[in-house]
């Protein structure tokens, strides 16, 4: 075999890979590998191993560490290995460590010295060997004592030694910028080296600086551009061709550089502006390469100032590769587009179709690349609709990783652009239902917040309204099983504070399901903590309204195992409850005031409505306090106070603590004061009583409570108020942000009940032939109505509209069929996949093929779409061709449905989507 | 910038792996069998690329291709271009191509240092050193030379004749 020439390996290395490649099972593989690390063990070790041997040994070391078990025992050879005068064992040695070892090993030490030696050295393969250890094995420390040479090496005779050597340089900077920053001007002067290879690998350190710091490289606009252009011109030597494209690798670094340089800068753009335009007649688009350059052009145009033609021309860029068949462009054009669209949000509009038929590809890439697409361009008239897609896709995915931030971005969008609190407490409740371990714990405490500050705008009737069905919701929710704990802590929380606000729902039925959860949930403390809370609001709210209370003996025993539970926290709240459940209904109303978790608590942090009972025991004779000040000082005269500096970090007997009363940090002197660290949730519920018991019973029982107020109760309360009082700032910030998507949402309301009809339909694309033009029928006029708002648009569009009303008497059937669903189903709870499966039926009943369809409808919903968007893919493909010969393939196959012809049909006009329907999707893209 | 190179058999084997940052060994087996679980479950004609941050960290991506029992894989940042990196690949296979004339898996893992060699001329430390397989071809042949020139000195003298292939 030719190939081996030069490289010549024994039998026993052919063996092994043999022998591993041909193992049946992973255990049997482990114990090929694991003999043979015994084998090597026990051969490094014999005296007077031949040179050519241990090279062997050596490679058979790195193929083993490849596959898995540490071969460290082997290091030091490779290392010997690397100062041996042969260069092919010099070679071997050198590939050997740096894939065995990291900057920081202790033996980069005994090869600092060989890589020195041999960056002097004569035989430039032994330096570009040096050089290429250098970027993997020299750290900070290091880099001094290569960096003279490597300098020097920049003007070595040989290119590919100043190749390496720029890049070592650039390794250097990235590591450790200061060491190098006095050589900068190095990768300058680089730039005009004679040979392309070298002046190629300085873009790659001068982009890295530039994007550092672009106001100092202004200066070389000109020459990168120039470059570019000598570059395009094909002055370059033939042998940098790649696929007839002249140094396309140097052209892409080129235009990165570019984009960084010409961005926010109008002199820059306009000079690149013309080289710029040159690419995009020049680039040849049949190629992958010419697509890459093509593609680095639109991001390069879309960092630029905008200049409306080359805009033009990369609009028309990405509209080619939108329509491409290859995944890899459409994903490119998705991206491009996702760049373009915020110079010219316009440009959407166009590729609409185009945009959905990626949401809806069975490629994951795709579909997520377009998701944050659509993440970029939500606006309060589409967020529904995008929100909606995005959880059901969310549902249908088990990647956690992209779960949380496809969770989180759906929280985000819901937050900024929801355009009524129904629907965003509804949108949350599945956020939460389907990601509820994956999201941040500030979610929950903002949907909270939500629910009991209501709009913002002073309307009670809503409030209590949305609260109302919040409630409802939550109720209806809290028997399904497995809900994640996050999400259960704000199903207490609200049933506590709103339960039986409306008086809708009984306490004892409220109180009922509150005892089913922390009984279900029993090992979850959090969760627990919140329904005793929950449950104590409640009985509080019954006492205080005078009605006689009743407590559930499910209740009382959840009470009874409480008050032994060995959390604290546990233990505490069922003690307050039952001490609750004792009182007359005028002290529980000031314990637990109706609907104030929003209500500011004023904290009394120097605890004066206790001066009359201190003054009481001093007078009694009871020794006056001594601040922490006065103490601490004290005991530094003995010594004691470096003691507890020492400690504080280790021990929870801060001393500290009482020296840092400072108002302005409490939650820090909470810590400290309080024993165990309360947790977060606590202070929402707890935070009512603990002030108002403090202060109503001052009187009776002070002793008591007085202890209570130093170690529980007096600390975390001052950390309630700065979370309240921050909430309230941020509830400020949500209210402006709501009522935003307000002004919108009275009027965009009934538009909403359609609105996610047309992109779901429309990717749907069977849906699309039938319900599209029907339900768009009765949302056109309806967006006439709500157009007012966006006047220049919808007058745009409407004549454009009246076309599209023509082909809808041609559909039969499923035309009625899908209709009446639309109408009926409102809003965001649309299921998209089951709508999908509904048509499949109904078109099953058209097409009369029952067992197929019956297969669809089982199969899981996600399958369905695949088979189907595979389906259409096929026939549309045939109907770009030629679309006599598709009518005719369609009618042929065996399974061929009206409903998919008719959408196939659609999908072929909007394939090319002249004048026909540019409205289609004008609340997803417009 | 580049942070690694893989080729790995449709078995999940690995045949060649370089990080381009330190990765203590369990690491890097724990990447090479998280890419491939997500590339085996890849269907066919879809996309070459993937985002790939569960498993490298924010912002990264990685471009794959599929030739016969291999796969090649690059991961990279967000410096880089997708289409790009996909040719990157075409252009050390249609290498190694040239080197191995016709080159199959079995090449690749009996010819390790080799690889390692041609791999080092076009990405060196993370970035793209060279594109032009010509050239790469051109720095590879002249290793060979030199080292088979530096073996038959200091060598062949104490070894076994015809330990050298062929």
């Amino acid at each position: 075999m030719g190939s081996q020439g030069g490289f010549g390996q024994s039998k026993e290395f052919l063996d092994l890979v043999k022998s591993i490649g041909e193992a049946r099972s992973k255990a049997e593989e482990d114990r090929i590998v694991l003999s043979e690390i015994d084998i090597l063990k026990r051969k490094l070790l014999e005296p007077d191993v031949p040179k050519r041997k241990m090279k062997e040994y050596i490679i058979r070391l790195v193929y083993i560490e490849m596959l898995g078990p540490d071969a460290s025992f082997g290091y030091i050879h490779a290392v010997k290995m690397t100062h041996d005068d042969n260069l092919l064992l010099k070679r071997t040695g050198y590939l050997a460590v740096t894939l065995f070892l990291n900057e920081d090993h202790d033996l980069i030490i005994l090869i600092v010295n060989t890589i020195q030696k041999d960056l002097r050295s004569d035989n430039y393969l032994v330096v570009c060997a040096a050089l290429n250890a250098i970027c993997r094995l020299i750290n900070e420390e290091t880099i001094p004592a290569v960096l003279p040479q490597v300098v020097e090496l920049l003007n070595h005779q040989k290119e590919a030694v100043r190749k390496k050597a720029i890049m070592a340089l650039h390794r250097f900077h990235r590591k450790s910028p200061s060491s190098v920053s006095h050589l900068i001007s190095n990768f300058r002067k680089r730039l005009c080296d004679n040979d392309p290879g070298v002046m190629g690998a300085t873009l790659c350190p001068l982009f890295d600086l530039i994007s550092e710091d672009v106001t100092s490289y202004k200066d070389l606009v000109s020459s990168f551009v120039s470059i570019l252009k000598q570059v395009t011109e094909r002055r370059l030597p033939k042998s940098y061709d790649y696929h007839q494209m002249p140094a396309p690798f140097i052209q892409i670094k080129l235009l990165k550089i570019m984009a960084l340089l010409g961005s926010g800068d109008k002199n820059a753009s306009e000079i690149m502006s013309m080289v710029l335009g040159d690419l995009f007649r020049k680039c040849d688009s049949s190629t992958n390469i010419g697509n890459a350059i093509l593609y680095e052009c639109i991001r390069c145009i879309s960092c630029i100032l905008p200049n409306p033609k080359l805009l033009e021309a990369a609009a028309d860029a990405i509209s080619k590769f939108l329509k491409s068949d290859s995944h890899n462009l459409k994903y490119m054009g998705i991206d491009g587009l996702g760049r373009l669209i915020k110079i010219s949000p316009d440009i959407a509009e166009q590729h609409q179709l185009a945009v959905i038929d990626c949401l809806e590809d069975p490629d994951d890439t795709l579909k997520r690349k377009t998701f944050e697409l659509l993440y970029k361009m939500t606006k309060s008239s589409n967020v529904e609709v995008i929100v909606d897609r995005m959880i059901d896709y969310m549902i249908s995915i088990n990647d956690n990783h992209y779960k949380t931030e496809i969770a989180s971005r759906c929280v985000e969008l819901a937050e900024q652009f929801a355009p009524s609190n129904q629907w965003f407490i509804q949108t949350m409740n599945k956020v939460f239902e389907h990601a509820g371990d994956l999201v941040n714990i500030k979610v929950a405490h903002n949907l909270m917040r939500l629910i009991a500050e209501g709009f913002g705008e002073d309307d009670d009737d809503a409030d209590s309204k949305l609260r109302l069905s919040a409630v409802e919701s939550y109720l209806q929710l809290i028997s399904e099983p497995k809900l994640p704990s996050l999400f259960l802590q704000v199903i207490s929380w609200v049933l506590g504070e709103y339960g039986t606000a409306d008086g809708k729902y009984s306490a004892s039925y409220i109180s009922g399901k509150l005892c089913d959860v922390a009984d279900a949930y029993s090992s979850d403390e959090t969760v627990k903590g919140y329904a005793v809370s929950a449950l104590m609001k409640i009985y509080a709210f019954e006492i205080a309204s005078g009605r006689k209370v009743d407590v559930l003996p499910e209740c009382q025993s959840l009470i009874e195992e409480l008050l032994a539970s060995h959390s604290t926290d546990l233990q505490q709240r069922a003690y307050e409850l039952q001490a609750l459940l004792a009182l007359d209904s005028r002290a529980v109303e000031t314990i637990i005031p109706l609907d104030a978790s929003c209500e500011d608590i004023e904290v009394d942090k120097e605890l004066s409505f206790l001066n009359g009972y201190i003054q009481q025991a001093i007078e009694s004779g009871a020794q006056p306090y001594i601040s922490e000040r006065e103490r601490s000082g004290m005991f530094e005269t003995t010594d004691y106070h470096p003691q507890d500096h020492h400690e504080v970090p280790s021990h929870t007997l801060r001393f500290e603590a009482y020296e840092l009363p400072k108002p302005s940090v409490p939650p820090q002197a909470s810590t400290e004061l309080v024993p165990v660290p309360e947790p977060s949730y606590y202070s929402e519920s707890h935070q009512p009583i603990s002030t108002s018991l403090v202060s109503e019973r001052e009187s009776s029982e002070i002793k008591l409570r007085l202890d209570g107020v130093k170690q529980k109760w007096g600390r975390p309360s001052y950390q309630p108020t700065t979370s309240a009082s921050s909430t309230t700032q941020q509830a400020a910030n949500g209210t402006t942000s709501h009522s935003d998507g307000g002004v919108g949402s009275s009027s965009s309301k009934p538009r909403s009940s359609y609105e996610p009809k047309k992109p779901e339909i429309d990717p749907e694309k069977q849906r699309l032939a039938a319900s599209l033009f029907g339900g768009s029928s009765s949302s056109r006029t309806d967006k006439k109505s709500s157009g007012g708002q966006k006047p220049a648009k919808g007058t745009v569009n409407k004549p454009a509209t009246v076309p599209k009303e023509n082909p809808t008497p041609v559909q039969p059937p499923p035309d009625l069929l899908d209709l009446g669903e639309p109408m009926a189903t409102t809003v965001s709870t649309m299921d998209p996949f089951k709508e999908l499966e509904g048509l499949m039926d109904s078109s099953s009943q058209d097409g009369g093929s029952n067992d197929v369809m019956g297969l669809y409808s089982d199969a899981a919903p996600v399958t369905t779409t695949t088979s189907v968007d595979s389906l259409l893919s096929e026939l549309s493909d045939s109907s770009k061709g030629n679309s006599r010969t598709y009518q005719s393939q369609t009618s042929k196959g065996p399974n061929t449905k009206e409903a998919l012809e008719k959408d196939a049909l659609v999908r072929q006009m909007g394939v090319n989507p002249t004048s026909q329907n540019p409205t289609l999707f004008k609340d997803l893209l417009g | 910038m580049i942070k690694a190179v893989m080729m790995m058999n449709t078995q999940g084997k690995p045949r060649l792996a370089k990080f381009y940052d330190y990765m203590p060994v369990e690491k890097q087996q724990e990447l090479i069998r998280g890419v491939f679980s997500v590339l085996c479950s890849r269907p066919e004609n879809v996309s070459n690329f993937l985002e790939i941050d569960s498993l490298f960290g924010p912002d990264s991506r990685l471009v794959y291709k599929h030739y016969a029992t291999l796969y090649f894989v690059l991961v990279f940042d967000g410096s880089e271009n997708e289409l790009a990196m996909l040719d990157l690949i075409q252009v050390l296979v249609e290498t190694l191509d040239k080197c191995f004339s016709n080159v199959c898996e079995l090449d690749i893992v009996f010819n390790y240092s080799k690889m390692h060699a041609v791999l080092d001329e076009i990405v060196f430390g993370g970035q793209v050193l060279e594109t032009s397989s010509a050239e790469v071809m051109k720095a590879v042949k002249e290793i060979s030379k030199l080292e088979a020139a530096s073996n038959s000195i200091s060598l062949v003298p104490k070894s076994v004749s015809g330990w050298r292939g062929r």
